[in-house]
């Protein structure tokens, strides 16, 4: 039996390039979701091999890779990515969004604002935005093509009629170049407006539904709503317990079984970074107490 | 206090490691052998080979080793590694026709040329469990006879040759073999497409969905026109040399369903087929292959498609073990970004239920 031996980046060259092209078109095309004879990957469908595969067709060796999860660059299948293209493609990782030149994510857009040159790459479950209203990929297909999304503003409707407020908290609908309707993938609605005019190159993977789609550096995004119910992002009304910062957004850290909580910054580089610069919040670790004394 | 998402990258380590400690279990019990795996647990060797889509039994054993008796992760490790594999071409159709059978039954027939062969078959035993086997059992020697000579023509082109069966489509030689594995899946899929992503699928999957059929959900009245098990040689077209060049011989197992047709306006009643092909003896996997194969010609000989097993988009796109157990096992990963906002709708709508709820019976009761 001979051990395998893989190409940079995991991928063979002819895999590569027909990502490459899928991406081409879906750069071409804002917002379409482009088919792609997406590869069976060494880690299970569902757990990014479509950003994987996005990643290892756009990555060449002078790329700084950074790879969070949940905004963060320490939870377990982040760290495995990006074990996987430091073993694989022996590239640079970082966890400095601004160092980065790709960033593979899972549900969070950095806070840090993205600039021009830098790729961000989304994995993706389910990439059709129509899917729970219509689980017929032949539906579907036809709705995008005709431009056909009065359904998914029923649905919008529907909530406001019941809640009186859209009950969309993630994987909240936008329009591409006023022309598709895209699953940002499972984002906190409190993301959607960075992917507005953003400078830099935004590529969607989902593997195992074989789709990539993109949105071009300075592509209008507009997040679906109604003139009388404007959109509104959704952050829980409180500083990070460690940075203080106001403007990210928090997770919510259960401390005990008594209902204590504390509420962080769920993208770790930019609370990090913040600490570094000497913000204080309520619940400071102990090592920067000393710099903040200094 | 904040440390549930540090130390990560020693956790994965660790766990590895401790994974690897716990495959090999007990150390004072013998390892097993990859031989071992490939001629005593046979049966799920040929199972990973088929829904892996590569035949080599020494990886699937590796795989099933490796996956600590885990047939689907089996079959994951065996598919990525496929993935990587460069293609050559196809080879030319086998030819079933031709196969050297070890085993062959039909339940159409009392007889049939070439004689029903029972073989190695699990039919017929009592399932009472076998002490003798718990160890050291040395079976006798299988009782053997002269090879015939005799031809094993398949059952169904017996059947074809008065037209009581439709024929089976003629490929074009020249016309590309479709590959879900190197070109998306697009719907509405040709019967090539729907075959190949059958014999990669869930064996349990297929076996629901053909029972469900059995049992009244698009019932299309089948019987096992012919299991055949055995060997066949596997040839290669080689431009080169300007000849099919042989590569080998497999073991496949096939099987052809006779289905009940009623007919339509331009076409006379007769039997139409279901089909199933798959490495090694596979026999409930291919006869339940074949049950949704002609469930899922609905569409095409004008039935209506009515339940589960005859649509196609419902069942190509969930047939897939590889893919459905990645997507169910993926709720292990984190997804405390998006159950923040969640719960934070959540909050917001029960406070607003419960305000609407402190002033609603006020002013029922002041009415």
């Amino acid at each position: 039996m001979s051990a395998p031996a893989y190409n940079f980046a995991y991928l063979d060259e002819q895999t590569k390039r027909m990502i490459r092209r899928a991406i081409l078109k879906a750069i071409a095309i804002p917002g379409y979701q482009v088919p792609f004879a997406s590869r069976e990957m060494p880690m299970p469908y569902g757990w990014g091999t479509g950003g994987v595969q996005v990643t290892a067709a756009i990555l060449g060796p002078q790329d700084v890779l950074k790879v969070i999860d949940q905004g963060s660059d320490d939870t377990t299948n982040a760290i495995s990515i990006r074990k996987f293209f430091g073993k694989t493609a022996g590239v640079a990782t970082t966890t400095a969004t601004a160092d980065a030149t790709v960033i593979q994510t899972r549900h969070r857009i950095p806070e840090a604002p993205l600039h021009a040159g830098q790729v961000l790459v989304y994995q993706v479950p389910i990439p059709e935005p129509l899917r729970f209203l219509e689980p017929r990929e032949t539906e579907t297909r036809r709705m995008h093509a005709l431009g056909e999304y009065g359904l998914m503003h029923v649905k919008l409707y529907e909530d406001i009629a019941r809640f009186g407020h859209i009950a969309t908290s993630y994987a909240y609908p936008v329009k591409v170049n006023a022309r598709y309707v895209m699953d940002p993938s499972p984002t906190p609605k409190f993301d959607n407006p960075k992917m507005d005019n953003c400078p830099a190159l935004q590529l969607f993977g989902a593997g195992r539904e074989k789709r990539i789609y993109a949105i071009p550096p300075h592509t209008n995004v507009v997040s679906l709503d109604f003139e009388d119910h404007p959109f509104t992002r959704y952050r829980f009304d409180a500083p990070c317990a460690l940075c203080g910062a106001g403007d990210s957004y928090l997770d919510e850290i259960v401390t005990d079984d008594k209902g204590g909580r504390m509420f962080v910054c769920s993208d770790t580089d930019y609370c990090e970074s913040r600490q570094l610069a000497g913000h204080r919040g309520s619940e400071s670790a102990a090592p920067h107490k000393e710099r903040a004394h200094g | 206090m904040y440390v549930a998402v540090k130390g990560g990258e020693r956790a994965i380590e660790n766990a590895h490691r401790l994974l690897a400690h716990e495959r090999r279990g007990d150390r004072d019990v013998p390892e097993l052998s990859l031989a071992q795996i490939s001629e005593q647990l046979s049966l799920g060797v040929d199972r990973v080979m088929t829904e892996g889509s590569l035949y080599d039994r020494e990886l699937a054993a590796l795989a099933i080793k490796q996956a600590r008796g885990d047939l689907i992760e089996a079959i994951f490790l065996v598919r990525a590694f496929r993935a990587t594999l460069p293609r050559f071409g196809a080879t030319e159709p086998v030819d079933t026709g031709a196969m050297q059978v070890r085993r062959r039954i039909s339940s159409t027939f009392k007889d049939i040329p070439g004689g029903q062969i029972l073989g190695p078959t699990f039919d017929y035993t009592h399932r009472l469990l076998d002490p003798q086997l718990a160890e050291g059992f040395t079976p006798e020697a299988p009782v053997t006879g002269d090879a015939s000579a005799a031809a094993t023509p398949r059952v169904t082109d017996i059947l074809g040759r008065d037209g009581l069966i439709e024929p089976s489509p003629v490929a074009d030689a020249d016309a590309p073999v479709g590959d879900l594995t190197r070109e998306p899946l697009g719907f509405p899929a040709d019967r090539d497409l729907r075959l190949q992503n059958l014999a990669r699928a869930d064996e349990g999957f297929l076996l629901a969905l053909g029972y469900s059929s059995q049992r009244g959900y698009g019932r299309n009245h089948p019987f096992a026109g012919e299991i055949r098990l055995g060997e066949v040689e596997v040839e290669f077209m080689a431009e080169d040399a300007g000849f099919a060049v042989p590569l080998g011989s497999i073991a496949l197992t096939e099987c052809q369903m006779v289905n009940q047709f009623k007919g339509s306006a331009t076409e006379a009643p007769c039997f139409t087929r279901g089909y199933g092909l798959a490495f090694g003896q596979s026999e409930r996997k291919t006869m339940s292959m074949a049950l949704v194969d002609r469930s899922l010609r609905a569409r095409e000989l004008g039935e209506e498609v009515i339940a589960p097993g005859q649509d196609e988009e419902f069942v190509m796109s969930h047939s897939d073990n590889v893919q459905a157990t990645g997507f169910v096992e993926h709720l292990k990963l984190p997804h405390y970004v998006d159950f923040q906002s969640e719960l934070g709708l959540l909050r917001k709508l029960r406070k607003e239920f419960a305000e609407a709820n402190e002033t609603t019976p006020m002013r029922e009761a002041a009415e």
